[in-house]
């Protein structure tokens, strides 16, 4: 495609600079999609290069060090001992010593039971003292696979540990060569709320997300290669096992689901192309009416400015479980506003609100409209009141009218400085689980997709499915994980697309 | 000449303000309606299921009398606590993060944010069944839900650092430095210079933590799932909902909506200031 600079841009009309401007769009996603794969060569080129420089460093603090360097490969910290860190030297022991022993009493048998996930199932066997057969449990795939991932991740703990020890015993001999002293215990303590103090700041926040949020992903992606479900939940029942990339073409293959009707991979795509529609629909309705109202709010004349913000306001406030719960029902079929026009007279039948696949998909979008006007208002308002008065003023010196003044001045700035926010936003709202499940559940039910797992409905987004899978009477977690996965495949996509692509809009857009 | 047409700008100024206040009104109405119903419908008595008028034909406190023989105490209280210590303990773990990622330049600072940013791309509900399992393991589920959710809500807290550590960015570097000249550690500079300033931020944070819980619903029933005295008010008053319950329930729903309502929005409109604040600033640095 032909790149025109900013004076021939300027010379074209209106028509093709919109078609350049698309154009040079769609032009650019290939090349943001190959500059990705570019960085992604680049870190991992850069990687290895790191291995290999800190392994070829390890080999020459060997060679190079004294006594108590080379013991301290073999005994953590004993390097620190020798040259009197107390402190330091103690702790680099008793993680090894700790390691060693969590190693030889349960890491070692979860890491071999790890490749096999369980090799005996639950069995039936004659109990004398009972005098009558009782089930006896074996190995646990749950949990072979839980305490696999900690003892994986303890283990590369340790390695970097030991790493850490080994450079320690470098630096120390380089500072007793070059004849100053090394810090004592008392330092190292002091170090903590000083030069050391984001450590002791990150210490509790990041074990909590490497154990709560880190772990749970990883174990989850792993699911993703099992055949964990409610059939084989890996203790009361059967054990589960590995099955490679199985579940992966069960989601994207063509056959037909177990149940008959559709194939996983229609249903999938169906849900997918619902998901990015509502996400898209979600986003922008909110955004444009949002700034709508702020800016009817804050147009110059008008009165009680406070009291009309307070009242949107107020809705920010209240659970979204309530008000949503409250106005989904409010439209039932038996609901409020079905009986209140049923007893006017104005309709003979209840109106499909919530049974219309149409309908249920344009009221879940309407009543997000009313969900989220507010809280785009509140961050419109903020931004609306920083564009320069004297902009307006010169606009409308030189004739511009409000239509105008909106498309050249406020827009641009808007989408300047929320660019991000739009992107997190849409993300946000692809996983918008609250608002679907508390309005509709997903319904109306989709009778093609019934092969499917879950009782998938046409207002079911993937978050919502996911859930529907993990919780209905098979429990294919398996199969959740794999959405899961693709939900992430999809999100990082779009953000890193649009993260590329988005510098070079904003540039054309610059306003000054 | 000149004076018709200020004449005209004026009418069309006029016009458009009184469409503005219309248009207005019809919104504040739209948005206020289903607040007021609620409120309506939790004093009516003569039916305790959805009905095709509004105002009550027979008031009454009969459904707050209901509420208050139901599990709706154990549940106001389990979600209270819950709200109470996510407050003070979210507060902490993310002033601690922000704090951290906004002033100290460290090795890991960059790849740590990069590796958070990528694990927000993770549906959260993924992780679900696993915690589920871990609690349950741990003995912090069903009757024992509270301190399995204050658990897992607070550890994973620190993701959400965003809006705090633009506010610290905002905060000028000079005044740290000072201090340092001056001879104060990394922690008498946040404890005696940045924390007093970051008011705004930390009563944000305290808001927005205190009022989540109120509304979480998705991991409370998956937690506390078929034991009622381990649910919060969102698990229990959606029970109420559901097609078997819901024409004995529903205006004791509406009763026990306005109990849970009133209070937040209460304590949110005093507060309201701050959490304007956050937003924009956390929209704006994104």
């Amino acid at each position: 495609m032909k790149h025109y600079s900013d004076l021939e841009f300027l010379r074209l009309s209106k028509g093709q600079r919109i078609g350049y401007k698309i154009g040079s769009f769609f032009y650019g996603i290939p090349r943001a999609i190959a500059g990705l794969f570019i960085k992604l060569w680049n870190l991992l080129k850069a990687a290895g290069l790191t291995v290999v420089r800190e392994i070829q460093d390890i080999c020459a603090t060997f060679v190079k060090g004294d006594w108590k360097t080379k013991i301290s490969f073999v005994i953590m910290g004993f390097g620190s001992l020798a040259r009197g860190q107390a402190l330091r030297g103690l702790l680099f022991l008793l993680f090894e010593v700790v390691f060693i022993g969590y190693m030889v009493v349960a890491g070692g048998h979860w890491l071999s039971l790890l490749p096999s996930l369980g090799k005996l199932g639950p069995t039936s066997e004659y109990n004398l003292v009972l005098d009558t057969y009782t089930t006896v449990y074996h190995d646990n795939s749950f949990k072979i696979l839980l305490y696999g991932v900690l003892t994986i991740f303890f283990i590369i703990a340790f390695i970097y540990t030991w790493r850490v020890n080994v450079k320690q015993n470098k630096i120390s001999e380089q500072i007793l060569r070059s004849g100053k002293k090394l810090k004592g215990s008392k330092d190292d303590l002091r170090s903590m709320v000083d030069e050391n103090f984001h450590a002791t700041l990150l210490a509790l926040p990041m074990t909590g997300i490497m154990v709560f949020t880190v772990m749970p992903i990883v174990f989850m992606v792993l699911v993703a290669f099992t055949n964990y479900d409610g059939a084989h939940n890996g203790f009361s029942n059967n054990l589960f096992t590995w099955v490679g990339l199985d579940n992966f073409n069960t989601l994207l293959s063509w056959s037909a689901g177990s149940g008959g009707g559709q194939s996983y991979s229609a249903t999938f795509g169906e849900i997918l192309v619902w998901t990015l529609i509502w996400a898209f629909l979600a986003t922008f309705t909110n955004y444009f009416l949002g700034m709508g109202v702020a800016m009817m709010i804050n147009k110059k004349g008008i009165r009680l400015k406070k009291m009309w913000r307070t009242i949107l306001v107020m809705t920010v406030a209240i659970p979204q479980f309530i008000s949503l719960l409250y106005v989904g029902k409010m439209f039932a079929r038996n609901g409020l506003i079905n009986l209140s026009l049923l007893n006017l007279g104005w309709i003979k039948e209840p109106l499909p609100f919530w049974e219309n696949p149409t309908w249920a998909r344009i009221s879940v979008i309407v009543i997000n409209i009313w969900v989220g006007i507010p809280y785009l208002m509140l961050i419109t308002t903020g931004i609306l009141m920083n564009i320069p008065a004297d902009l307006y003023e010169s606009a409308r010196i030189d004739g511009a009218n409000a239509w105008q003044q909106y498309r050249k001045i406020t827009l641009p700035y808007m989408l300047f400085i929320t660019g991000p926010y739009l992107l997190t936003s849409f993300t946000g709202n692809m996983n918008n689980f609250n608002v679907i499940y508390l309005l509709t559940g997903g319904a109306p039910t989709n009778p093609a997709a019934s092969g499917a797992a879950g009782s998938v409905g046409y207002t079911d987004l993937l978050i919502t499915w996911l859930f529907k899978i993990t919780t209905g009477a098979e429990s294919q977690y398996y199969l959740a994980s794999v959405v899961g996965i693709m939900v992430f495949v999809v999100v990082a996509f779009i953000s890193l697309v649009v993260y590329n692509v988005l510098p070079s809009i904003k540039n054309e857009e610059d306003y000054q | 000449m000149n004076e018709k047409r200020h004449m005209g700008l004026r009418t069309l100024n006029r016009i458009s303000n009184t469409t503005i206040y219309i248009l207005l009104i019809i919104i504040s109405v739209i948005w206020l309606l289903p607040f007021i119903f609620i409120v309506l419908q939790s004093f009516r008595v003569e039916s305790t299921y959805q009905v095709g008028y509004v105002i009550p034909h027979e008031w009454g406190l009969q459904n707050y009398i209901n509420l208050w023989n139901s599990d709706f105490k154990r549940w106001y209280l389990n979600t209270f606590i819950i709200a109470l210590a996510s407050a003070v303990l979210i507060t902490v773990i993310q002033l601690c993060m922000s704090y951290t990622l906004s002033r100290f330049r460290f090795k890991l600072r960059g790849p740590m944010m990069r590796f958070m940013l990528i694990l927000g791309m993770f549906p959260g509900m993924l992780t679900m069944i696993i915690l589920y399992r871990v609690l349950s393991d741990l003995g912090l589920t069903q009757a024992n839900a509270v301190p399995g959710l204050i658990l897992v809500g607070v550890a994973s807290s620190g993701m959400g650092y965003y809006v705090s550590k633009g506010f610290f960015d905002t905060i000028p570097k000079s005044l740290d430095e000072a201090a340092r000249v001056d001879g104060a550690t990394r922690f008498q500079v946040l404890y005696k210079i940045i924390l007093p300033l970051a008011k705004p931020i930390v009563i944000y944070t305290i808001l927005t933590a205190f009022m989540g819980p109120w509304g979480d619903f998705v991991f409370a029933r998956y937690v506390a799932f078929g034991t009622s005295s381990g649910y919060n008010v969102a698990v229990g008053m959606y029970s109420w909902l559901t097609n078997d319950q819901i024409a004995r329930m529903y205006t004791t729903f509406c009763a026990g909506g306005v109990i849970v309502a009133v209070p937040v929005t209460v304590l949110f409109l005093c507060l309201q200031k701050y959490y304007v604040e956050g937003v924009t600033g956390g929209a704006v640095k994104g």
